[in-house]
């Protein structure tokens, strides 16, 4: 097999995993101060996915205008999750809150399925196969689009946390829970924010994402997991595990694509998560708990 | 069987009696039932024998699995792989197919409690080894891989019972053995020692460890006796339908029906998955009932009502139906100071035994 063919690969399982490092963020984010494992994350990236692709279908508009009306959507939607559903479970076993979650992902998925029907659909933009030529190799205009996007809302949120009040005030949250209800921050508001910038990354990855691969709506606990196994390779709760993580598992389904099937690469994936869970658990970035 | 004797004597004589009485009734069922009703009573039996398997871990020992599929899937292939492929009776095939499981249970379970994985991190693990073990069939072309595994079946009306070739009178009896044996198994464990060592697990690992349980130990026992009940309801599964796909024997959906069941009637109790199997499948054969009358044909209906029930429950009754309801039938055993732990537990979130 030619070099340059591979180098094509992994640059292109590069690219999309910066993609599913966004997504991934998401999570991480939210588990790092809410200490709530969103269960239903590939879901609401599918109805992200969904939301870009009837739009796009409806008005032809392209993706990246849809960027920011489907990003206030998811953030909106999570911010009312959190306030609404999950935060009277804060207290209660781990488990519960998974079981919560886990009744929001089999709602959402379902609602998909009875309301768009099992067929897959996709964004065709007209830049779709246009390719950037660098020397002897081809990269796709469109991954590399969305990989600068991905990239640029990863970088706004780390200047959320690093330099917003609000920020401030969610990282003493995820800190010291406590002290940060002795000096007076509103908990429960907070917690509401995060969940909802954590949805507005996933919102942002499913725009990114509807435009490289196609969407149906059993896709969604498929995204779930892989968003676990980014974050978990990667360090629960460590942000730029997450993006590393991401780069890793796209890396590795692109080469597994080619080197084993392309219907065997998550196989792949779950393995590395099993060998990371059974030699590092706190993950390659994280810190042990 | 002590354990068995003294759990009998303390509980009340309504409760015995209606047990009894439930028995008999199930016994007796297929003289009057039609088809429909037995099919249903089938699914009703086993859905309660794999729920009860899973409370073992979680409502027992506190281990949440949401890959309970795995077991069911490697029973089920082990069984059906031997007969197909070497004759040999699902008799036998069970007893593989349980050292399989407890195998593979040995494994996950070795590899999470080394490094004391628990909670969220170890139903991940649940999950990825399932995932994992799904796509791999989707490749094993031993097995039929992705297009399935078929079952010899015999001619029409024959019943043979040392290779489980039979119509769905067998198949019910079959499905009323599992659910007295994981009955039996749950209460001999509710009185017996490792009983007592999974529940001080459950609720207090530090300070079961400082007591002296040796907990990696008693985390294993619980996973490995799980899996090794959920590998015949793999066996069930398999010379019940005949057909085998990694797609739907593995698959993520099976694993939340399982975990289903005992939530809703009661988790960590004896009766609560009896009664959780039952509500669930009258719910969803209802529904489906329902939407075939008013002449719906969608797809994720099921799945969203499942969702709704899921939510609801962990929302208003986190301890599943049979909790209350057994307060209301006067069915609680009578212990010294029961009735005081059973309000403290309630009070604190913990989950009663009942």
């Amino acid at each position: 097999m030619p070099v340059e063919a591979i180098v094509n690969i992994v640059i292109s399982g590069l690219l999309t995993g910066l993609v599913y490092g966004l997504m991934a963020l998401g999570l991480s984010v939210i588990y790092g101060v809410i200490r709530i494992v969103n269960f239903a994350h590939g879901e609401m990236m599918t109805m992200a996915m969904y939301a870009t692709v009837m739009l796009f279908a409806a008005w032809g508009i392209d993706p990246l205008w849809l960027l920011a009306p489907v990003v206030l959507a998811s953030f909106a939607f999570g911010y009312a999750l959190q306030r609404v559903l999950i935060n009277p479970f804060i207290d209660r076993p781990e488990h519960a809150q998974f079981m919560l979650l886990l009744a929001v992902a089999l709602v959402l998925v379902n609602g998909l399925l009875i309301a768009f029907g099992p067929d897959a659909r996709t964004v065709q933009v007209d830049y779709a196969l246009d390719s950037f030529a660098l020397g002897p190799l081809l990269v796709d205009k469109v991954r590399v689009i969305c990989a600068v996007v991905a990239l640029a809302v990863c970088s706004a949120l780390f200047a959320v946390f690093r330099f917003t009040r609000f920020g401030k005030a969610i990282r003493a949250c995820a800190d010291n829970l406590l002290g940060a209800k002795v000096v007076g921050l509103d908990v429960p508001h907070l917690y509401a924010l995060t969940f909802g910038l954590g949805s507005a990354c996933v919102g942002a990855a499913g725009v990114l994402l509807a435009m490289l691969v196609d969407v149906t709506p059993n896709s969604g606990p498929g995204y779930t997991l892989l968003a676990f196994v980014i974050v978990i390779i990667g360090g629960l709760g460590s942000m730029v595990g997450a993006l590393a993580g991401g780069i890793l598992i796209g890396v590795s389904e692109a080469v597994a694509g080619l080197i084993i099937t392309p219907s065997a690469k998550s196989m792949l994936s779950f393995g590395l998560l099993i060998a990371v869970l059974a030699f590092r658990p706190q993950g390659l970035l994280g810190r042990r708990p | 069987m002590k354990q068995l004797v003294g759990l009998w004597r303390e509980s009340p004589a309504r409760s015995r009696g209606g047990l009894l009485v439930l028995l008999v009734l199930l016994a007796f069922l297929p003289l009057v039932a039609d088809r429909t009703l037995l099919t249903t009573m089938i699914i009703i039996l086993s859905l309660a024998y794999v729920g009860q398997a899973w409370n073992i871990m979680m409502g027992f020992a506190g281990q949440l699995s949401l890959g309970h599929a795995l077991y069911v899937g490697l029973g089920a292939y082990t069984a059906a792989a031997l007969f197909q492929h070497f004759a040999i009776s699902p008799w036998i095939g069970m007893l593989v197919a349980v050292a399989v499981c407890v195998a593979a249970a040995s494994i996950i379970g070795w590899l999470a409690f080394r490094f004391g994985i628990s909670g969220t991190y170890f139903a991940l693990l649940t999950i990825a080894f399932a995932e994992f073990t799904r796509i791999g069939f989707d490749h094993f072309a031993w097995v039929g891989g992705s297009a399935g595994f078929f079952i010899r079946v015999s001619a029409g009306g024959t019943r043979d019972w040392a290779n489980l070739r039979g119509g769905p009178l067998m198949f019910y009896y079959l499905a009323l053995a599992l659910a007295v044996l994981a009955f039996l198994v749950s209460a001999w464990l509710l009185r017996g020692r490792a009983g007592y060592y999974f529940r001080a697990i459950r609720d207090n690992e530090d300070a079961a460890r400082a007591a002296g349980v040796d907990t990696f130990r008693y985390k294993l026992y619980a996973i490995q006796i799980s899996a090794g009940l959920t590998a015949l309801a793999g066996v069930f599964y398999a010379f019940y339908y005949s057909n085998l796909f990694p797609e739907q024997i593995f698959n993520i959906s099976r694993s939340i029906e399982i975990v289903l069941v005992p939530i809703i009637g009661g988790i960590g109790t004896l009766f609560g998955p009896v009664l959780g199997a039952a509500i669930l499948t009258v719910l969803s054969e209802a529904l489906n009932y329902t939407l075939a009358a008013i002449g719906v044909d969608v797809p994720g209906v099921k799945l969203v009502l499942y969702g709704v029930v899921l939510g609801a429950t962990i929302m208003f009754m986190p301890h599943g139906v049979w909790p209350g309801l057994a307060r209301r039938l006067g069915f609680e055993r009578r212990r010294p100071g029961a009735a005081a732990a059973a309000e403290d537990a309630a009070s604190d979130g913990r989950t009663p035994d009942a």
